[in-house]
């Protein structure tokens, strides 16, 4: 029953950010594309000029500003919006869904639920209920429960520059992996399944905390023994994190862990690691934020994940110096500092 | 939602004559219906196992655990010819030792197999006899009740006492009766004693809706007497000794097809009885997943949407006093303490101790209550009267659009096998919503913590052992503890996560009191007393930790 569906529905992509776009390009090769975006002069734009955020959009693809059309139309969406923003997303398109759809999102960033009148600085205590990822945000808001995600080592310029790469496919249904991977994979376009969900999306976000450090330390101009450690033990950070809120340690060592984790490590064209670099060059957070396009998730991440350690009692040295650096004004080379005489000397423990 | 007391209430059959029961026609059909179980098992198994070696693997597989069981674990209950049957199995299977290509005789072999199977388990329901045992079973328990409650020559033929007063039922009764008329019930009860069977079926019949069928343990058919109640409530026979994949194919498919040839059904999800005291936190998926599986065919067998939906409904028991407690709760630590191979036993083995237990229960027992949860489909989601599935932002759900994709409803193993783990999970949460606090089971809970902190630095089993002598609770700390908790569950009662008995509400000492008087209260070793000054001591710690259990899975431990 794989290949019975050529006279197909088009797909769908929510969201016209660059990852967005290079999804629905990626997309387009094989099937007519909706894309979703909010901004109406950003449908006309794309509509009219084939171009969005100065890259070139396939010709099967075609914008949209309305969720009904696009949900009435797809019957498998991509979602692909900033996590902020993705709840909100979800409550608009949610009546316009019916449980034969698949969701695939994109998003590596987390959502927080809180009691009414709480907000992540007034909470005493964040715990994993509390914390949402996007595949749980859809199903707390929609019938949706074939629900699946893309993580990996995916920058958007590469894609759009049509480099070889490749992506994870992570759901609980085999079905999900299976369209995914029908849709998604062509000759420069790997794709892998994974069962672990919440594993991937651990991976994809948790990385991004990584990312703001290994900015930082490239920003100080320290080497690349430097950068080994700080992947290796940012590695063991993840997993340490990652499984005390519900993900596999297999997730961590793929594609979506390791895979992502080098790519964004040594890559200026990421938004995290530009964090990093221009917070070492001695800017403040809300200068960078300021001028930044697009998101870096992996700002609010910290947030979050240092809130959960604190919660959960756990300890994670380069998250919580991070967070100092980013929110009470240490700066890098003190919290290097700090990290370099932190007492801890076990090289692996999680295996 | 009718709370307590439901003496005057009284409900018609749903259906006018039992000739429209789906279990009577599916009995008059008896034969053919088996045929289709035997015809559709075998044609799953068959594309289970394509491969040249694989039907052989299985067919010497299945061979080796049954003469393992017939050699290891007989029982009473089995056929006379069991072990002629299995040597002419293998006689058959060594002929074809030397052959490559034997398909159609292993094909052969496997449908006597299955066959056998087939008709094993099928049910024989007898409407004659379903309507001669209800009426036993109404005099005969009211006899005993009215017998032992008021003691007085000649209160033997009253009738001030009925079942009714003893047995609460409460939730959602009367959706219940209107669901099983929209379509086809899945009835689904936690499970701690024997007798939750007989309950559940006096239940059904209380509620006037027409027999459902259910698969029991085998080893009870052990048992003359009790076999002549199932076979004439529409039981069909599980024997959890056979555990090979033919036997369990079989098994499923006679649920599957018998759900959707609309006959309402019970499955205790747990598997066997919880040994722990505990409310079930995981549940056997496999004949959960049967009723998943009878939805898709049904969709796929009517696609102008048509075709009867299937639902859910969680049933909790409470219990103030689990006749079988002290050993089941010995298997469990037993199980726990050393994983040892466990064979399955058949404690009643004969009518006499049945019969000897039901009185027991019966005369002795304390109040039950049993709640009925509100109505689910496959996917979890709450129905309202009419059967439509709602979501939880309160609109409709098309359940048939869980099985579409690309526009069709589909066969996908692994997405039912998933649908049907998320299931289990939600009827768990459910009955922990829908579980009724007694006050026995929180002074057990009470009891059982305050001493276990005492000795935190000893092992479980070490702690178990501790002579029950030393053990004493003063009543103002018992006191103060139990109204702590107690907050906490009214609490959580407020937030829907649990529900409670009536008389929990009432002043702290009388509940305290009451807890104490009912938790295992006819154990000869009473798992909590007072002593004469007032304090809280135990004669059996093991069952205590049983009744305690019960409160497991609240998260109340931190509160004290």
């Amino acid at each position: 029953m794989t290949s019975k569906s050529t006279s197909k529905k088009p797909v769908g992509v929510i969201g016209a950010g660059s990852f967005g776009s290079a999804i629905a390009n990626i997309l387009a090769e094989k099937s007519e594309v909706l894309l979703y975006a909010r901004d109406s002069n950003t449908v006309k734009k794309i509509a009219e000029n084939k171009e969005n955020r100065g890259h070139k959009l396939h010709t099967n693809v075609t914008p949209t500003g309305d969720l009904s059309y696009l949900a009435n139309a797809c019957d498998i969406i991509f979602p692909i919006v900033p996590s902020s923003a993705f709840r909100s997303m979800m409550q608009q398109l949610s009546p316009y869904l019916h449980p034969y759809h698949i969701l695939i999102h994109g998003t590596k960033g987390l959502d927080i639920s809180l009691p009414p009148g709480e907000t992540i600085d007034s909470t005493p205590s964040l715990t994993r209920e509390n914390i949402r990822t996007m595949s749980e945000v859809i199903m707390d808001e929609s019938v949706v429960i074939r629900v699946g995600c893309l993580a990996g080592p995916n920058l958007a310029k590469e894609m759009a520059a049509n480099h070889p790469a490749a992506t994870v496919v992570a759901s609980r249904y085999k079905e999900v992996i299976r369209e995914g991977e029908k849709l998604l994979r062509n000759d420069r376009f790997q794709v892998y399944g994974n069962n672990d969900l919440i594993g991937i999306e651990l991976a994809g976000v948790l990385k991004n905390i990584i990312a703001i450090a290994s900015g930082a330390l490239s920003g100080l101009g320290l080497g690349e023994n430097a950068k080994g450690l700080l992947i290796s033990r940012g590695m063991v950070e993840m997993i340490h994190l990652g499984k005390a809120m519900g993900g596999e340690v297999e997730a961590f060592v793929g594609l979506a862990g390791i895979g992502d984790l080098v790519t964004t490590c040594n890559s200026t064209l990421s938004r995290n690691f530009t964090v990093g670099h221009r917070l070492a060059k001695g800017e403040t957070l809300e200068e960078i934020l300021a001028d930044m396009e697009e998101v870096a998730e992996g700002v609010n991440t910290v947030r979050i994940a240092k809130k959960f350690i604190d919660t959960a009692k756990l300890r994670a040295p380069i998250t919580e110096a991070l967070h100092e650096v980013l929110f009470d004004g240490l700066t890098v080379d003190k919290a290097l500092q700090m990290l370099m005489r932190y007492p801890y000397n076990v090289d692996i423990d999680f295996l | 939602m009718p709370k307590g007391n439901s003496k005057d209430k009284s409900y018609k059959p749903i259906l006018p004559g039992t000739n429209a029961w789906p279990v009577v026609q599916l009995s008059k059909n008896r034969k053919q219906f088996i045929a289709k179980v035997i015809e559709e098992a075998l044609n799953k198994i068959k594309d289970a196992t394509p491969g040249r070696q694989s039907l052989r693997e299985e067919l010497e597989s299945t061979l080796y655990q049954e003469k393992l069981r017939i050699k290891q674990n007989p029982w009473r209950v089995d056929p006379q010819d069991d072990y002629r049957f299995w040597e002419q199995v293998k006689n058959d299977l060594v002929e074809l030792a030397t052959e490559h290509e034997a398909r159609k005789q292993e094909e052969e072999i496997l449908h006597r197999i299955v066959s056998r199977y087939a008709n094993e388990i099928a049910g024989n329901f007898k409407k004659t006899r379903y309507q001669f045992t209800r009426e036993m079973v109404k005099f005969g328990f009211a006899r005993l009740l009215n017998a032992t409650r008021v003691k007085r020559f000649g209160a033997f033929f009253r009738n001030e006492y009925t079942l009714k007063d003893k047995i609460q039922v409460t939730g959602k009764a009367k959706q219940l009766r209107k669901l099983a008329k929209r379509g086809t019930v899945v009835m689904v009860p936690t499970h701690f004693s024997n007798l939750d069977s007989i309950l559940i079926g006096w239940i059904i019949h209380v509620l006037g809706m027409p027999a459902f069928i259910y698969g029991a343990g085998l080893n009870l058919f052990n048992i003359k007497i009790f076999a002549y109640f199932m076979n004439s409530l529409g039981a069909y026979k599980v024997d959890r000794r056979k555990k090979n994949s033919i036997y369990l194919e079989t098994l499923k498919m006679y649920s599957n097809l018998a759900i959707q040839e609309g006959a309402h059904s019970l499955f205790f999800p747990g598997g066997t009885r919880s040994r722990s005291g505990e409310i079930e936190n995981s549940l056997k998926l496999g004949l959960l997943g049967t009723a998943m599986e009878a939805q898709r065919s049904i969709y796929m067998k009517h696609p102008n949407g048509e075709g009867k939906k299937i639902f859910i409904v969680p049933v909790t028991i409470n219990y103030n006093f689990v006749l079988e407690a002290p050993s089941l709760i010995h298997e469990h630590l037993e199980r726990q303490g050393a994983e040892k191979y466990y064979v399955e036993s058949d404690e009643y083995s004969t009518s006499y101790n049945m019969i000897k237990f039901l009185i027991k229960f019966f005369t002795k027992g304390s109040d039950i209550s049993v709640s009925i949860g509100c109505g689910m489909d496959l996917l979890g989601n709450y129905v309202d009267d009419e059967g439509n599935s709602i979501d939880q932002h309160g609109r409709f759900i098309n359940t048939r659009d869980y099985f579409t994709s690309n526009g069709e409803i589909t066969a996908d193993k692994q997405r039912e096998e998933e649908y049907t783990r998320r299931l289990s999970q939600i009827i768990v949460k459910e009955y922990h919503k829908i579980n009724r606090v007694f006050a026995s089971h929180l002074v057990a809970f009470i009891a059982f913590n305050l001493w276990r902190k005492q000795y935190n630095k000893l092992d479980l089993y070490d702690f178990l052992r501790l002579p029950e002598e030393e053990m004493v609770i003063n009543y103002d700390v018992f006191r103060s503890h139990f109204k702590k908790v107690r907050k906490q569950i009214f609490k959580l009662k407020k937030e829907n996560k649990v529900n409670v008995a009536a008389h929990l509400k009432g002043n702290i000492d009388d509940v305290i009191k009451l807890g104490i008087d009912n938790v295992g209260m006819y154990h000869s070793k009473r798992p909590l007393l007072t002593d004469k000054a007032g304090n809280i001591i135990t004669k059996d710690l093991n069952t205590l930790y049983y009744y305690h259990n019960r409160m497991n899975g609240y998260d109340l431990k931190k509160h004290i």
